[in-house]
């Protein structure tokens, strides 16, 4: 089955973690404060977090499972 | 579906407070210094972002304007604000500013200049602000560092706001210099651990 997951461009991330707050899954945590980190097996890809991410570095990745 | 706020999600509260207490009383400013420290700390001692992930008021402030009351275009940032170079260079640019203001301060400590009742928006443009100011505690230099503190308080939020209407709601965020340099320090602290990975 085809799946999308969030990916954030780690790079790039300020850790703000506006992603974080707004993932219903609970599924995004902030990394040691540097980069905003997505457990795979909680996202749903309902891309709120994409939308939310003030430098849109978050895009929804397409996955085989 | 909604996670349930806590009381960490009302402390954008506070930084309206203090936003709206400097109009009355300038030496209110100096509440500032709080979030100023307490980020610092937090990036410091627990070397995590906490800080800006939970207890800012003002990103708070911004994703409630922008977001809930929808006074934004939410569009994405142009690349370069996003960019390492700004980002650490707007860092730097903010540290020099804060220092020639915590020099100016001095200077009216120490009695070689006298104290400036204006509030400096955006680094130039002076706005009399001498309503807000009733007398000062001690020296002059107290007042002095309230005017200057309040003047970056309110440079950040008006450089927030702005692009808050033209991006993305908490844009600010992206290259707030408080959240450059915590996780600046959270980079630090963690560079062995991050290493290994
Ligand atoms: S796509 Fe949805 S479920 Fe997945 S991390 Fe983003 S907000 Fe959470
Ligand atoms: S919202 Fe964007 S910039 Fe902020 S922590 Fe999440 S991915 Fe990083
Ligand atoms: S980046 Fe700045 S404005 Fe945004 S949450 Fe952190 S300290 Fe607050």
């Amino acid at each position: 089955m085809i799946k999308r997951k969030a990916a954030v461009s780690i790079r790039e991330c300020a850790a703000c973690g506006c992603c974080m707050k707004i993932c219903p899954k609970r599924a995004i945590t902030i990394h040691k404060g540097i980069y905003a980190n997505v457990n795979k097996d909680l996202c749903v890809g309902c891309g709120l977090c994409a939308k939310e991410c003030p430098a849109s570095i978050i895009t929804l990745e397409v996955t085989e499972q | 579906m909604k996670q349930k706020k806590k009381w960490y999600d009302f402390l954008w509260i506070v930084s309206l407070s203090y936003l709206i207490l400097g109009f009355f009383n300038i030496l209110f400013a100096w509440l500032g210094l709080l979030c100023f420290f307490i980020p610092l700390i937090i990036a410091i001692a627990g070397g995590n972002k906490a800080y800006c992930n939970k207890f800012c008021g003002r990103g708070q402030l911004f994703s409630l304007i922008g977001g809930r009351f929808g006074l934004s275009r939410k569009k994405d940032i142009p690349k370069w604000l996003k960019s390492a170079w700004f980002r650490y260079g707007f860092l730097i640019f903010f540290f020099v500013m804060f220092f020639m203001m915590l020099w100016n301060t001095y200077l009216v400590f120490a009695g070689t200049k006298d104290l400036n009742t204006a509030v400096t928006l955006l680094w130039t443009f002076r706005l009399p602000w001498r309503w807000a100011y009733h007398g000062t505690l001690f020296s002059d230099g107290v007042a002095q560092f309230a005017f200057g503190f309040y003047s970056v308080m309110l440079t950040s939020t008006v450089l927030g706001l702005f692009t808050m209407v033209l991006c993305k709601p908490r844009s600010w965020c992206v290259y707030c210099p408080m959240g450059t340099m915590t996780q600046l320090i959270c980079k630090a602290k963690h560079v062995t651990s991050s290493r290994k990975k």
